[in-house]
């Protein structure tokens, strides 16, 4: 028998907001935070914004600085959301069995700027390179420092699956508490790879928006003048619970994981194939994995970064699956707001479709002024928040990451 | 001694590049050598350094053991992982300091900026003390008492 799984706590860092509180009332008024990148670096790439983060020193949970520089910054930010969504379930306050608690937290991309700077460090000479070096450019050190913060010695896993990095492991945390391998999970995903390297490469794929003159209205998803996505960084943590647990430690239920479902696209590098069959595929999964009616789902939080393709084919996506009951189907992309988080991004916005199955209340895309032809027949939230008040209220949150990779999670708000 | 103050200012590990500059303690006045010879390349005729303040520059300061002790406590309590009121030449990195081996190699890095030579793998891993470490500055740099 497989177990129920919900969300006792969150935690979030993101351009958007230091904490889960400003970042969702930001997401709400639609505010745009992607800036404009003013240093030198960057004169000899196209693309001159990005949603950054600052004041990061005067965060609760922020690493000592003597331990600053044995990790990568993407961890660091790791251990500041996961610090406000353990704060936030109170799960240590209880009698909790740490060895049944795990970690399921992936990273995206390798801190580039670093593995430059050694390499030059290397030419000078051997004994230049730290030995910090590996502990800071593996991807699975923000699980593993997090287990060493509290202590817990349940699974420990990390999972690199570019964009769609945050929701796969969202995903596999609900796996492992459904098959009784951990009883909570800390689970999510953090990014922060704002280079003037990984802005050129990105560029190169001709990926990034190029709208460097009025910043705040570059990242437009599902606009018909949106030109590519604006590179994001933060993270964002949940803690996943086997719902007896929650309840035995009286713990405060957010919402509840219904179903999983992932699939490949096997078809191009960047691309996804132009009928979104891989998309289709992993919503399909997640659904039969949640054993619910397609028609009990209203809202999708999709993945939609702002690309022109992109974007297009994830619609034509969710209109085959949803089929005449489109017209009831509500659609929004919370990337307008704080850009494109890539291997943080599905975490993330997973925090913002849990919220708006808690509280009732559809976040709107921000930007979307013109709304694209592909949108035809499906409700797209834009301009305002708008309220959702069924009894059961059912969403999908997708992700899709560079190389073909597609996670869809399900999420409802909770019902005993 | 003065440059050492320089040598060992706030931002000691963080920046490898600017690190790269403070190998050797004489480098400032190795730079004021260069310079001027640059000076003196481009204005034969009118500018000439006079020899004996080169000379001066050239040569390193004789070290005692005393130095060396004093230099090496400092780049330690300098480390920002070291409880400077645990510290003194007989605590060991990893037992009485709490340091890491990952730390360790982090403290021969510091000590190699500081005495401007580098100290091969094999030899690091049998320095554990303070005191080991000023025994092999010395021996480095043949000095006897």
């Amino acid at each position: 028998m497989k177990k129920r799984v919900v969300i006792t706590g969150m935690g979030v860092v993101c351009p958007a907001g230091a904490n889960k509180h400003t970042s969702w009332k930001n997401i709400l008024l639609g505010k745009s935070f992607v800036r404009k990148l003013d240093s030198d670096l960057y004169k000899n790439v196209p693309s001159k914004i990005a949603a950054t983060l600052d004041g990061l020193e005067d965060l609760p949970g922020t690493v000592p600085k003597s331990k600053v520089r044995t990790m990568a910054p993407s961890t660091r930010l790791a251990l500041i959301a996961a610090q406000e969504a353990v704060d936030d379930s109170k799960i240590f306050l209880s009698t909790v069995d740490k060895e049944n608690i795990g970690v399921s937290v992936g990273v995206g991309m390798v801190d580039l700027e670093d593995v430059c700077q050694t390499a030059k460090a290397l030419e000078i000479s051997y004994s230049k390179v730290s030995p910090y070096f590996v502990p800071r450019i593996l991807l699975n050190m923000a699980a593993g420092q997090i287990s060493m913060a509290y202590g817990i010695q349940g699974p420990n896993h990390a999972v690199s699956t570019a964009c769609a990095t945050g929701a796969h492991a969202i995903g596999d945390g609900f796996r492992f508490i459904q098959y009784g391998q951990a009883k909570a999970m800390i689970c999510g995903a953090a990014e922060s790879c704002i280079s003037p390297l990984s802005i050129a490469s990105f560029c190169r794929i001709r990926a990034l928006s190029t709208q460097n003159d009025k910043p705040e209205l570059a990242s437009r998803p599902f606009d018909v003048n949106r030109d590519g996505f604006v590179i994001g960084e933060g993270s964002a943590m949940i803690i996943l619970e086997e719902l007896e647990h929650a309840i035995n430690r009286n713990a405060h239920i957010y919402a509840e994981v219904l179903g999983y479902g992932l699939s490949g696209d096997a078809s191009h590098l960047t691309a996804p194939p132009e009928n979104g069959q891989g998309a289709l595929l992993a919503m399909t999964r997640a659904i039969l994995d949640a054993k619910i009616d397609k028609k009990e789902i209203t809202y999708v939080n999709a993945h939609a970064t702002s690309t022109p393709v992109g974007d297009a084919i994830e619609l034509t996506a969710i209109k085959r699956l949803f089929d005449e009951h489109c017209n009831n189907v509500h659609v929004s992309s919370t990337k307008g707001s704080h850009g494109h988080l890539l291997g943080s991004a599905g975490n993330l916005e997973s925090i913002f479709t849990i919220l708006a199955c808690h509280e009732g209340i559809i976040p709107p895309t921000a930007n979307l002024t013109n709304i694209c032809k592909e949108a035809k027949n499906l409700i797209c939230v834009s301009k305002g928040p708008i309220e959702w008040k069924q009894e059961k209220r059912i969403a999908i949150k997708n992700a899709f990451g560079f190389g073909g990779t597609n996670a869809s999670l399900c999420f409802s708000n909770f019902i005993l | 001694m003065a440059s050492l103050g320089k040598v060992l200012c706030g931002t000691f590990f963080t920046n490898t590049s600017l690190r790269v500059l403070r190998r050797y303690p004489m480098c400032a006045s190795k730079r004021y050598l260069s310079q001027s010879k640059i000076v003196n390349n481009l204005n034969l005729q009118t500018c000439r350094v006079p020899v004996t303040v080169m000379r001066h520059y050239s040569v390193k300061p004789p070290m005692t053991i005393e130095q060396i002790k004093k230099r090496v406590l400092l780049v330690l309590q300098l480390y920002d992982k070291v409880n400077p009121d645990k510290l003194s030449l007989e605590s060991h990195f990893i037992n009485d300091l709490g340091l890491d081996s990952l730390d360790h190699v982090e403290v021969i890095m510091a000590i190699e900026d500081e005495f401007g030579f580098e100290i091969p793998d094999e030899d690091a891993e049998k320095l554990h003390k303070p005191k080991d470490i000023v025994q092999y500055v010395c021996d480095r740099e043949d000095i006897y008492d």
